[in-house]
């Protein structure tokens, strides 16, 4: 345990107190519904906190709308997994004295847009010259483009591919706050409206409105709070590129690659050590992109380990237990809700929870394979 | 074309290639020390970083590198269009749409050679376009 003062560890988690269709809120009060929420789960108010994070609005709003007065502040925006981000900047910040009880704080009117600014695309930055002109709309065309490449690379079939959601299904079957819970088949896939091709609905996120928030401190600290702490005991983080066009590889994220092992190697574990598992899972591929990335499968096998039930209830390597962004929801930023999911394994408290997680690891991604941040959790001090 | 697309806003950096496409030419640059050929356009290279670069007309022909069929309508195209991927033989992948071409997965077959067609839009943006090497009108 002397090695207390040199660990972080997650001390307060909490989604907003609704999650789905919330009109009533706008953006900002998401973020300081879900920070208010971590707060209360952690006993503190917010004059206790003095480093703040976010992403989507300006940690400068959080801190003034909550009434915090920072002595650090990160306003890393990578997308998605930016909340991941955060976690791995927030420990540098913790161990370093820059402070002493950091907030992450996410909030997203993704559905119902209140108080959601714009997302107009300079046309005279490069997606706006090489990209838009050639008629892609949002994730759904862009994320989705390198798919047939892996498929004809690899082998990988529309039913393997469908198969990512029905497993997910099964997840989001024993969560009660899931947005779908109803099981599906492949053939259920198959009918769902194609969005573009080679993506149906179901194989796509949800676009859902909620927040999650976060509160770190040093672990020395952490039998001081009412909930079991999640120690954080690596991260990684990385970025490619701006553009899906312009991946490296269409088959691989460069910046998984460098995320998830650099956590990894951080966290001091290998593939066997990892009990549960949370990849960002805005469309059908992502998963199986991460699972190689990582390592966790060799190249071209991770649908057949997915269609083959490995990472279902029951399966060897649970992965997104809360039913992921293609079930559970998906604000636009989901990486904060699979941090969540992995803090309720590590805790013990998730709806649909896994026997003895020791180790959790989550995986994020940001923009179109532009981004990736990786955080590993124990449930015991890294020794 | 039903509408307009979001048109491309050039700038110091990239004037040459939509200058370029308005006369015809498809042009990459080369680095002079290391010979990387690259996309999309900077006065450097991003391979060994040299300002000393080179702007050329390149061959305009490629392969079907990946695609989505979108199926949500968009103002500038009329029922499903394909938002494509085309390396090209210098080697640079860029975003494109196949014209010529039915907007099918029948049709559109990976690794299929495909050849630019320079679409203008108005007087400053021309747009490069791809389609099907063999289907030369």
């Amino acid at each position: 345990m002397s090695q207390l003062s040199n660990q972080v560890a997650i001390v307060g988690a909490a989604e907003t107190t609704e999650l789905g269709v919330i009109p009533h809120m706008s953006q900002l009060q998401l973020h300081a519904d879900a920070a208010l929420n971590a707060l209360a789960d952690a006993g503190l108010k917010p004059s206790d906190i003095d480093g703040v994070a976010t992403a989507g609005e300006s940690p400068t709003a959080i801190a003034h709308y909550l009434g915090i007065t920072p002595t650090w502040v990160d306003g890393t925006a990578v997308g998605g997994c930016s909340f991941m981000i955060h976690v791995r900047h927030a420990v540098a910040a913790l161990l370093t004295g820059m402070c002493r009880t950091v907030l992450i704080t996410h909030g997203e009117s993704g559905r119902s847009g209140v108080g959601r600014g714009g997302r107009r695309m300079d046309a005279a930055s490069l997606q706006g010259q090489f990209e838009m002109p050639f008629g892609p709309m949002g994730p759904t065309t862009l994320f989705t483009l390198p798919v047939l490449r892996y498929m004809k690379r690899y082998g990988l079939t529309h039913e393997q591919l469908a198969m990512v959601a029905v497993v997910q299904r099964q997840w989001a079957a024993q969560n009660p706050r899931a947005s779908y819970r109803d099981p599906i088949t492949v053939e259920d896939v198959f009918a769902s409206r194609m969005i573009a091709y080679p993506f149906h609905l179901l194989e796509c996120c949800l676009v859902t409105d909620g927040g999650g928030a976060l509160i770190l401190t040093t672990a020395d600290r952490a039998g001081d709070f009412p909930q079991p702490p999640a120690y954080v005991w690596g991260t990684g983080e990385s970025v490619e590129t701006p553009m899906v066009s312009q991946m490296e590889d269409l088959t691989t994220s460069r910046a998984f690659s460098v995320a998830g092992p650099a956590a990894m190697r951080s966290a001091g574990i290998s593939h066997g050590d990892v009990d549960h598992m949370m990849i960002y899972d805005a469309f059908a591929h992502l998963p199986i992109y991460g699972l190689e990335d990582l390592g966790f499968c060799e190249r071209g096998t991770a649908g057949a380990f997915i269609a083959e039930g490995n990472t279902a209830p029951g399966g060897s390597l649970p992965l997104n237990t809360n039913g992921g962004g293609l079930s559970y929801m998906h604000s636009g930023m989901y990486g904060m809700y699979a941090l969540q999911e992995s803090v309720r394994q590590i805790r013990g408290v998730a709806p649909a929870q896994v026997a003895d997680v020791e180790v959790s690891l989550c995986l994020g991604v940001g923009g179109m394979f532009g981004a990736s941040g990786c955080v590993v959790m124990g449930r015991q001090p890294r020794s | 074309m039903a509408g307009e697309r979001p048109l491309p806003k050039p700038t110091p950096e990239t004037e040459h290639f939509w200058e370029g496409t308005r006369q015809g030419e498809l042009r990459l640059q080369r680095c002079d020390d290391c010979a990387h050929v690259y996309f999309p356009p900077r006065p450097f290279c991003p391979q060994c970083a040299s300002r000393e670069v080179s702007v050329f007309a390149a061959s305009g022909r490629g392969r079907l590198e990946s695609y989505v069929i979108n199926q949500r309508g968009h103002p500038a195209f009329d029922g499903p269009y394909a938002i494509a991927l085309v390396t090209l033989d210098e080697g640079p992948r860029l975003m494109s749409n196949i014209v010529e071409c039915e907007q099918t997965p029948e049709a559109l077959v990976l690794d299929m050679p495909l050849e630019v067609r320079f679409v203008r839009q108005n007087d400053e943006i021309t747009l490069p376009l791809f389609a099907p090497a063999e289907a030369r009108s």
